[in-house]
């Protein structure tokens, strides 16, 4: 196999794999739009996700959609009333308040789920056909095409349900000014739970793929904290930036595992995030917002 | 209830202890303090030692968070580097009081190199650019195998003065309070200094700040560098203390845990940190012994009792954030002011 082939073969994997990156950025990006809390816990939320998907194939024996679905919507439930108990009570206080809130949610979840299923690793059946394609010399794994497919199509169906839906639209009113929203009739409250609920369900969605790719143990949470790195990179309150941007990070960390050696694969997210941070704070499609002190 | 506490003269009325009850009190509590090694028990000592380890690294978040509003998650990075600084210093030779000042020195310049980003960002980008700054750290920690011995971890040399090695947590105990009270003190006076009051002007508003004359690129970066350094030298004492460390040690649980004790006990005061490093020691504790008495029923539990302190401390943030944010130290101002004025009511 020739050099770029090899150069080509790692782009098109970190590419597909930031696919996966993108729904968690999503996933991140629909909280912070939508209430201005940052959620420390989205990766929690994930793993939750998935080990719920994998109770329910094994322990419950059920067939692998159901299981899915039936994760979707305890976790979209779970959303919700995390809401309501912790983020509502806080509301109007510092963001920082809010920030350590989350930090003490994905501490509760992860030592909660690390209590009930221990610290071993499992792989759950996956919810695809895993055979894999090739383009050229280019051996792309089933797995990795089937979870980018997924997250496209997922991304798609929320780029338009908030372009077009009713309810969609609602959230975006929330998300650009609460109290006009409110004066128009809508339950901003009702509204800030179901952009909670659709991250859950995103972030499930990411949990269930990853999980079933790479095997499921509570490490899967730490995932999501990379992810960050291209939340800041795209802007955080920009959906088009936070998929853009996963792409880039999934291409640049396949890149650095590919020639700089894997290990630095954990640490090349956040050295671009300190970078941007540095140089230009709002990321790439952010709002420019961002007070300079 | 206080009484006959008058101050004729601005010195007196600036004191730190101004009654002469105060005064009494503390001169007991540290006459306890010192003379714990003479008559505590092995558990109690132990404990005290890692309580005073705790106390340094949330007196020194204390300030970056709690004083100056700067969220830091890389707290528990800060230490890691003071602990293997002194290993490697102490390898070399140094002596503790040379070595727990560098720790301290170079975990503050790492402090302002993580803090940049404060000068442009604040809130939740601060929050992630430290959390990638704790992220860099732990990453050098385990690959840099020649100064930080990688994931095996590394020893440390013990402390020693005048010939005489500090062996074992009795001996331990003087070196930890020594530097424990001096640092407290050196917060607290810090405080009431211009510095200390232009680091709550910035957390408070950062425009007025500003416009008062606070120079907010020097404050927010001093306030990252305090911390670091009191960070620092909490991970040095750590090294002694243990004796050898591994990175795992340095975890962003660590972090976490710290960010629990500065919001339980009290954001931006000393009697806070305090009360925080104290309460969140003994929770784990309390934890393990329940579960000791616990696992003749219910075997096994003794396997859930990390996770389950996880759970704990994040009841506890949340709890404390919603029902009580200024923490265990208002509480004790509350129960203060009650025995204050009994029998009158509040």
């Amino acid at each position: 196999m020739s050099e770029w082939s090899i150069l080509a073969e790692t782009v098109l994997l970190g590419a597909l794999s930031g696919g996966v990156m993108a729904l968690i950025a999503l996933s991140f990006v629909l909280v912070y739009k939508g209430t201005g809390a940052v959620n420390f816990a989205v990766g929690e939320v994930m793993m939750l996700g998935a080990y719920l998907y994998y109770a329910g194939v094994v322990s419950f024996d059920l067939p692998p959609w159901l299981a899915f679905v039936g994760s979707l919507v305890v976790i979209m439930a779970v959303s919700a009333l995390v809401e309501r108990l912790v983020l509502r009570p806080l509301a109007g206080q510092s963001v920082v308040a809010m920030l350590m809130a989350t930090i003490g949610l994905a501490s509760i979840i992860h030592g909660g789920v690390e209590a009930v299923a221990g610290g071993d690793t499992y792989s759950p059946p996956g919810l695809l056909p895993r055979t894999p394609m090739t383009i050229g010399d280019i051996l792309i794994p089933g797995a990795v095409l089937g979870n980018f497919a997924i997250a496209a199509l997922l991304i798609l169906g929320f780029l338009a349900f908030f372009r077009w839906s009713r309810a969609g639209v609602a959230l975006r009113a929330t998300a650009s000014d609460p109290v006009t929203a409110a004066t128009l009739g809508i339950h901003i409250h009702r509204a800030q739970q179901l952009t909670w609920a659709l991250s859950g369900l995103v972030g499930t969605v990411a949990g269930v793929l990853i999980a079933s790719s790479v095997g499921l143990s509570p490490l899967l949470a730490g995932t999501a904290l990379a992810v960050l790195a291209a939340i800041v990179l795209g802007g955080l309150d920009s959906v088009a930036g936070a998929i853009v941007a996963s792409l880039i990070v999934g291409i640049v960390e396949a890149l650095a595992a590919g020639y700089l050696g894997g290990k630095t694969r954990e640490v090349v997210p956040y050295i671009v995030v300190l970078v941007v941070l540095v140089v230009r704070p709002y990321g790439i499609f952010g709002t420019r917002a961002i007070e300079r002190l | 209830m206080r009484t006959a506490v008058f101050h004729q003269s601005f010195r007196d009325d600036e004191r730190l202890l101004d009654s002469r009850t105060q005064r009494a009190w503390m001169a007991a509590f540290l006459a306890a303090l010192f003379t714990m090694p003479f008559w505590g028990s092995d558990y109690l000592l132990a404990m005290a030692c890692i309580v005073g380890i705790h106390l340094v690294a949330t007196l020194g978040l204390n300030v970056t968070t709690g004083s100056a509003g700067l969220i830091s998650l890389a707290h528990a990075a800060f230490m890691g580097v003071g602990c293997y600084t002194v290993a490697w210093l102490a390898r070399h030779g140094w002596p503790f009081w040379l070595t727990l000042p560098t720790a301290g020195a170079l975990a503050a310049l790492l402090g302002v190199v993580v803090g940049l980003p404060s000068l442009r960002v604040k809130g939740l980008y601060l929050a992630i650019a430290t959390l990638a700054g704790h992220f860099v750290l732990s990453f050098v920690f385990r690959e840099w195998d020649s100064v930080t011995g990688g994931v095996p971890g590394t020893t440390i040399p013990r402390a020693s003065l005048f010939g005489f090695e500090l062996r074992g947590d009795r001996r331990n105990f003087f070196l930890i309070f020594g530097c424990v009270v001096l640092l407290a003190l050196a917060a607290r006076n810090l405080a009431r200094t211009h510095h200390g009051r232009a680091f709550v002007a910035v957390r408070d508003r950062d425009f007025s700040a500003e416009i008062l004359g606070v120079n907010l690129l020097r404050t927010k970066l001093a306030a990252f560098a305090v911390g670091a350094f009191y960070a620092g030298v909490a991970g040095g004492l750590l090294g002694y203390f243990y004796g050898s460390i591994t990175p795992e040690y340095f975890a962003l649980t660590l972090a976490v845990f710290y960010l629990a004790a500065i919001i339980v006990g009290g954001l931006g005061s000393v009697l806070g940190s305090v009360l925080g490093a104290v309460f969140m020691t003994f929770v784990p504790e309390a934890l393990r012994l329940l579960a000791h008495a616990g696992s003749q029923w219910l075997p096994g539990l003794a396997g859930l009792l990390l996770p389950m302190g996880q759970v704990v401390f994040g009841l506890l943030i949340i709890g404390f954030l919603i029902f009580e944010p200024h923490g265990l130290a208002a509480v004790w101002a509350r129960v203060r002011r009650t025995f204050h004025l009994w029998p009158f009511k509040t």
